[in-house]
């Protein structure tokens, strides 16, 4: 296994102003990086000799409503002839647009589709960028955190025009989303917080 | 959506399902026939989309651990070992070695009970109605023994972070070291109907080939990986809980067919076998141990509740607001019979996680279906469907 911080000094130009951090946790090496670099960092850590990333093992985003690049998205690699595994982030904006990874790695696709449905991440020069998991004709992207968890449609078969119609959602009971946190407890019995990482 | 080459040669546009019995679910494909050659697949999945990830994010840490049973319902514990395990990795939680070799042990019954499903399957996907019906019966003995275990045949919810929530009863072991004893022989008769037969043969040799490079390409895990000469195994390269010190050996395939796959799966029965002989050998010198580490993660003893109105304030506490996961995140995987199955959690430092996700194997191999069927016949879409191990629990989450 290539040193990290060796690996960080031989970085060419263009990679190192992409590459912002580098480290090592829970057994994944973590790159973060800025988005428009996400082709060449790929195509560079599965090329090169000592990381030999090949496999892409998932893609995943996470919504942070507040922030201002809201998403992040989350490459996770796997290196079988290494046997190591890195992640790569990044923080993208709403309205921005990512290159998409399958023309490295064809496994892609369906990720990135899923992210694209699930997310309304846009992903540049993907070749078929439909939604994947949701209903043909859905509105919404379901995993942003300001979609409520009960959604806006509800189906059902109508006998009348033999068909399934689609309804704004009524609960006969209200959503119940139980805050069982306790205020006045010191999180600190639980956990070690001197442990803390980012996020 | 039709390309101009296509509409000049005159192909057929047909749908797969979503009703097929060899869809294995709710599939459908639209698929590009020109005769019986499939020229182009769509696989449109989601018919089974539940927002597991979307619920996941408003429970506690332990409601939501059923909810990796019903993923891949054909060997659901696996799925909920991958939860424990990211957990334990956050929290840093080191479990006990008897629910370790616990875990180990029906973890290995998961896979004897999923490439059981999936073999059978794929025989009467090809026309062989009997061993579906041999297999449906090793599948209820080992279901049995999830019962005996958890309480439930199938969702068990049994893995639970910092171990597993019970001991296993008495007697249990020996009737699984029975069953394992005769288990063999009744593979030899299913093998006596498929491995050599000729249609099944005919049907499944040379069948959707995926070379080692492809393979690799198109991020393929476990038997699919394997099938096509990649020696990779997570419980042998990455290992977790005490498989490193279990003797067992990993099959490989040579030439990445369906037949290839099927012959590794029955392969793997054969040394999920012996490794559950192993783990009950171990499970004997460790009889009486605590089976989940005592502490904030799990509940008190049921003895220390009648007695200690602190227990029972911890009792009430785990299971209503739940323990807090130190902040951070975390992806974690295991050797599931599909393929690895990996679990990531982003932890905000309170009882629920901020966002999970769930990286299904078959979600992988099924969007790979297009590259290996095109250009096979009309029939081998089942064929190749049926050796690519799809369950839609966990393709559409």
């Amino acid at each position: 296994m290539v040193d990290l911080t060796s690996f960080q000094n031989n970085l060419t130009d263009t990679l190192r102003d992409s590459v912002l951090s580098i480290k090592e946790e829970h057994a994944h090496i973590i790159f973060d990086i800025i988005p428009s670099a996400i082709v060449e960092v790929v195509t560079y850590l599965r090329s090169k000799k000592g990381f030999s990333f090949t496999t892409l093992i998932d893609i995943t985003a996470i919504d942070f409503p507040a922030k201002e690049k809201r998403f992040q998205l989350i490459y996770h690699l796997l290196s079988m002839t290494e046997n190591k595994r890195c992640k790569i982030t990044m923080d993208v904006s709403d309205q921005e647009t990512v290159k998409s990874v399958t023309p490295v790695f064809e496994c892609a696709n369906w990720f990135e589709r899923e992210i694209f449905d699930l997310f309304g991440i846009r992903f540049s020069s993907h070749p078929d960028l439909r939604r994947i998991l949701t209903d043909y004709g859905f509105e919404g992207h379901p995993l942003r955190k300001d979609f409520p968890t009960t959604g806006f449609l509800e189906v059902r078969y109508d006998e009348v025009e033999k068909r399934v119609v689609y309804e704004p959602t009524t609960l006969t009971q209200g959503y119940r989303d139980f805050d069982f946190l306790s205020p006045w407890d010191n999180p600190n019995v639980y956990t070690d917080t001197t442990k803390n990482t980012k996020n | 959506m039709l390309d101009k080459k296509n509409t000049d040669k005159n192909t057929l546009t047909m749908n797969f399902g979503p009703q097929h019995p060899a869809a294995h679910g709710v599939l459908r494909m639209v698929l590009e026939l020109d005769g019986e050659i499939v020229e182009r697949v769509d696989p449109h999945i989601g018919l089974l989309h539940r927002g597991t990830e979307k619920l996941m994010e408003s429970r506690t840490y332990l409601q939501n651990l059923p909810y990796l049973d019903r993923l891949d319902y054909v060997a659901p514990m696996n799925q909920e070992h991958a939860w424990c395990l990211a957990l334990e990795t956050l929290c840093d939680i080191k479990i006990t070695k008897r629910s370790s070799d616990i875990r180990v042990l029906f973890c290995e019954i998961g896979r004897v009970l999923n490439h059981l499903l999936n073999i059978t399957t794929q025989g009467m996907d090809v026309g062989a109605l009997t061993p579906i019906f041999w297999g449906f019966e090793e599948r209820e003995k080992l279901m049995e023994f999830y019962e005996r275990a958890s309480g439930a045949r199938l969702h068990a919810a049994y893995f639970r972070p910092g171990g597993v929530h019970q001991d296993l009863p008495t007697k249990l072991l020996e009737d699984i070291f029975d069953w394992a004893e005769s288990f063999p022989e009744k593979l030899n008769d299913l093998e006596g109907l498929l491995t050599e037969n000729r249609i099944f043969k005919q049907r499944n040799v040379d069948i959707g080939v995926v070379s080692k490079e492809e393979a690799i390409e198109l991020g393929f895990s476990g038997v699919m990986l394997r099938g096509s000469g990649v020696p990779w195994d997570l419980r042998r390269s990455q290992p977790y809980e005490t498989y490193s010190e279990y003797k067992f050996s990993i099959p490989i395939g040579k030439n990445g067919d369906c037949y290839d796959r099927y012959l590794l799966r029955i392969q793997e029965m054969r040394e999920s076998v012996n490794i559950i002989k192993q783990a009950i050998k171990k499970l004997e010198h460790t009889v009486g141990d605590d089976v989940l580490v005592r502490g904030k993660f799990t509940p008190p003893k049921r003895d220390d509740m009648k007695n200690s109105m602190e227990a029972l304030i911890h009792h009430f506490k785990l299971y209503t607001e739940g323990f807090r996961v130190p902040k951070g995140s975390i992806y974690s995987c295991v050797e599931a019979p599909k393929g690895e199955f990996g679990v990531f959690v982003l932890s905000d430092g309170t009882n629920q996680p901020y966002r999970v996700k769930l990286r299904a194997p078959g979600f992988v191999h099924l969007s790979a279906m297009e590259r290996i069927t095109r250009g096979h016949q009309l029939a081998d879409v089942s064929a190749i469907l049926g050796s690519l191990d799809i369950v839609f629990g966990e393709i559409d989450r």
